[in-house]
């Protein structure tokens, strides 16, 4: 039994706290999860749930007040080193805020690069645009040049320049048009495939998150409310009725009349 | 003081024929919105498309919200028979807001930050009327309590920042309701909101649509909850109307624009495998 493999990520009752005294805000509350490796693991809930702040904890970016967090079984240390950025990536939700607005698509990919030392970088970034769809003439031009489609391609290219093998993925199709959202899942779900990455997919979209994970843990207020199996959704199997309530919202509109 | 009112059929309240809005850039004219047509009586009708599809346009092009040097014109746009292209911009104005509103998108950004909600709310009922202090409070108090806000007296002093983002956006709704519109225009009213709020919202534009007899026009990139929540959709791509259809035959949509609008979204229980992507065709252009 101990001989199995540690998990890819592994989060133990961890907790996060904003502000001090009165304006104290436990934003996660000891919250616990494993995501095995190759696996696509999500976090849903609504606004204020806490799910973008388990991410921002995992990358060092919100005050870690309790828990801990692993990488292939080994703690995290305080500050998030080199080794850590090659294998742990974040896409954000806003592709509009989250590429700088006066660097070419060039440098956005060089950038990361440059910092890790790595030398064939013209041939890594003319793959990391064609493996996301992209074409090579996009390589000189500014993010504004770009749709919003485009523009997510691009900082999912960044994330997986350095070949990580871990992708947080924060709401990245959110601010998409439908038919582009399909275009991004579709790609990522090829890419994990290609190199067997390991996702953890945070949405407030169930649909989403159904189709794009294979287990998940539903979040309110900062707590975990359940955690699902794969096809818990869509056999029903849901213990919570906070989750029955999502699934029921995320079907629309139910008419007085008709229900 | 108008011109003699078209007479135009029962139940008819907006009608509109062959509305465009061109913006002239660089490259020459751009027509966001291409020649739609289509008539509201009392009812639930959606407006769905992508970005860019002309759909937010069409619904600033009615209240005269597009602003120069984008240009409107239409054959024909009128509003319980006043032909709204040639009215004067006073009684536009009496118009605007009283019968016919619009609720915006994003409450953090519609409502004055630096003025507290009652007296945005006062500020409405001011412009179309010379109602008393004391009816102003009662008429404030009554909406907010119409649109779900369990402690009205509370939100009436508070500002908007003191509001989550469902408590903002009812209280949008109460201000542009308080004046008891004919016709609302809600811009993806519901966009911003979690999807339990945003059935909350649904629910009282519902009930306002039933027990008022106002009509709704509800523009939305959702097409799922257009299809749930209306009567009639229109779907626009690229300015113009490709498709009209009953929201509940929206799954036997015949255009190919349509389908693929509905094909390309996830389900629970959809599984894994890719998801159908729309193949846009040059022929939807003219559509």
């Amino acid at each position: 039994m101990t001989n199995a493999p540690a998990p890819r990520i592994e989060v133990q009752d961890l907790t996060v706290v904003f502000g001090e005294d009165e304006r104290r805000v436990v934003a996660v509350d000891a919250v616990s999860f494993r995501v095995e490796p190759g696996s696509s693991f999500g976090l849903v809930g609504e606004s204020g749930s806490g799910k973008s702040t388990v991410l921002r904890a995992i990358c060092g970016l919100a005050p870690v007040a309790g828990g801990r967090i692993l990488i292939d079984g080994k703690p995290l240390t305080l500050r998030r080193d080199k080794a850590f950025t090659r294998q742990v990536q974040m896409v954000f939700q806003d592709p509009y805020g989250s590429l700088h607005p006066r660097h070419t698509i060039d440098r956005i990919l060089s950038e990361p690069l440059a910092i890790h030392g790595f030398r064939d970088r013209d041939r890594r970034i003319t793959r990391a645009l064609s493996d996301v769809g992209l074409d090579p003439a996009f390589r000189f031009r500014l993010p504004h040049q770009l749709s919003g489609g485009q523009r997510q391609r691009v900082a999912i290219a960044r994330a997986l320049i350095l070949e990580p093998t871990i992708l947080l993925l924060d709401e990245p199709t959110s601010a998409l048009d439908a038919s582009i959202q399909a275009e991004i899942l579709n790609l990522l779900s090829r890419l994990r495939r290609e190199r067997n990455l390991t996702y953890l997919f945070v949405s407030h979209d169930l649909a989403v998150i159904d189709h794009m994970c294979d287990r998940l843990l539903v979040m309110k207020g900062g707590q975990a409310v359940e955690e699902l199996a794969e096809g818990a959704l869509s056999h029903r199997q849901v213990e919570s009725d906070y989750t029955r309530a999502l699934m029921k919202a995320s079907e629309g509109f139910v008419r007085p009349d008709a229900a | 003081m108008t011109h003699a009112p078209e007479r135009v059929k029962g139940e008819t309240l907006l009608s509109v024929r062959d509305l465009s809005v061109t913006f002239d850039t660089r490259r020459g004219p751009f027509q966001a919105v291409r020649g739609t047509s289509f008539d509201v009586g009392r009812e639930r009708v959606g407006i769905v498309g992508e970005s860019g599809s002309g759909k937010s346009m069409t619904g600033r092009a009615i209240l005269g919200l597009v602003r120069p040097p984008g240009r409107v014109t239409a054959s024909r746009l009128t509003f319980d028979g006043i032909d709204l292209r040639a009215l004067p911009d006073r009684q536009m104005r009496r118009i605007r807001g009283q019968r016919v509103s619009m609720v915006m998108q994003d409450p953090r950004y519609s409502l004055n930050p630096v003025m507290t909600v009652g007296r945005q709310i006062a500020e409405a009922l001011r412009v179309h009327g010379r109602p008393s202090r004391e009816e102003i409070r009662r008429r404030s108090l009554d909406m907010l309590t119409e649109v779900q806000i369990r402690d009205p007296e509370r939100v009436l002093k508070a500002y908007p920042h003191e509001l989550s983002g469902g408590m903002g956006q009812r209280v949008m709704i109460a201000m542009m309701l308080v004046t008891e519109p004919e016709l609302l225009i809600a811009d993806e009213p519901t966009s911003a909101l979690d999807v339990t709020v945003q059935l909350d919202v649904l629910r009282i534009l519902d009930d306002l649509v039933r027990r008022r007899g106002m009509g709704l026009i509800f523009i939305s990139h959702d097409l799922r909850l257009v299809s749930t929540f209306c009567d009639r959709v229109l779907v626009m791509y690229r300015g113009r109307i490709v498709e009209e259809i009953e929201a509940r035959r929206l799954h036997e949509a015949r255009h190919p624009y349509t389908q693929g609008l509905l094909n390309c979204l996830p389900r629970i229980g959809g599984g894994h495998g890719d998801l159908p992507t729309l193949q846009r065709q040059e022929a939807w252009n003219d559509a």
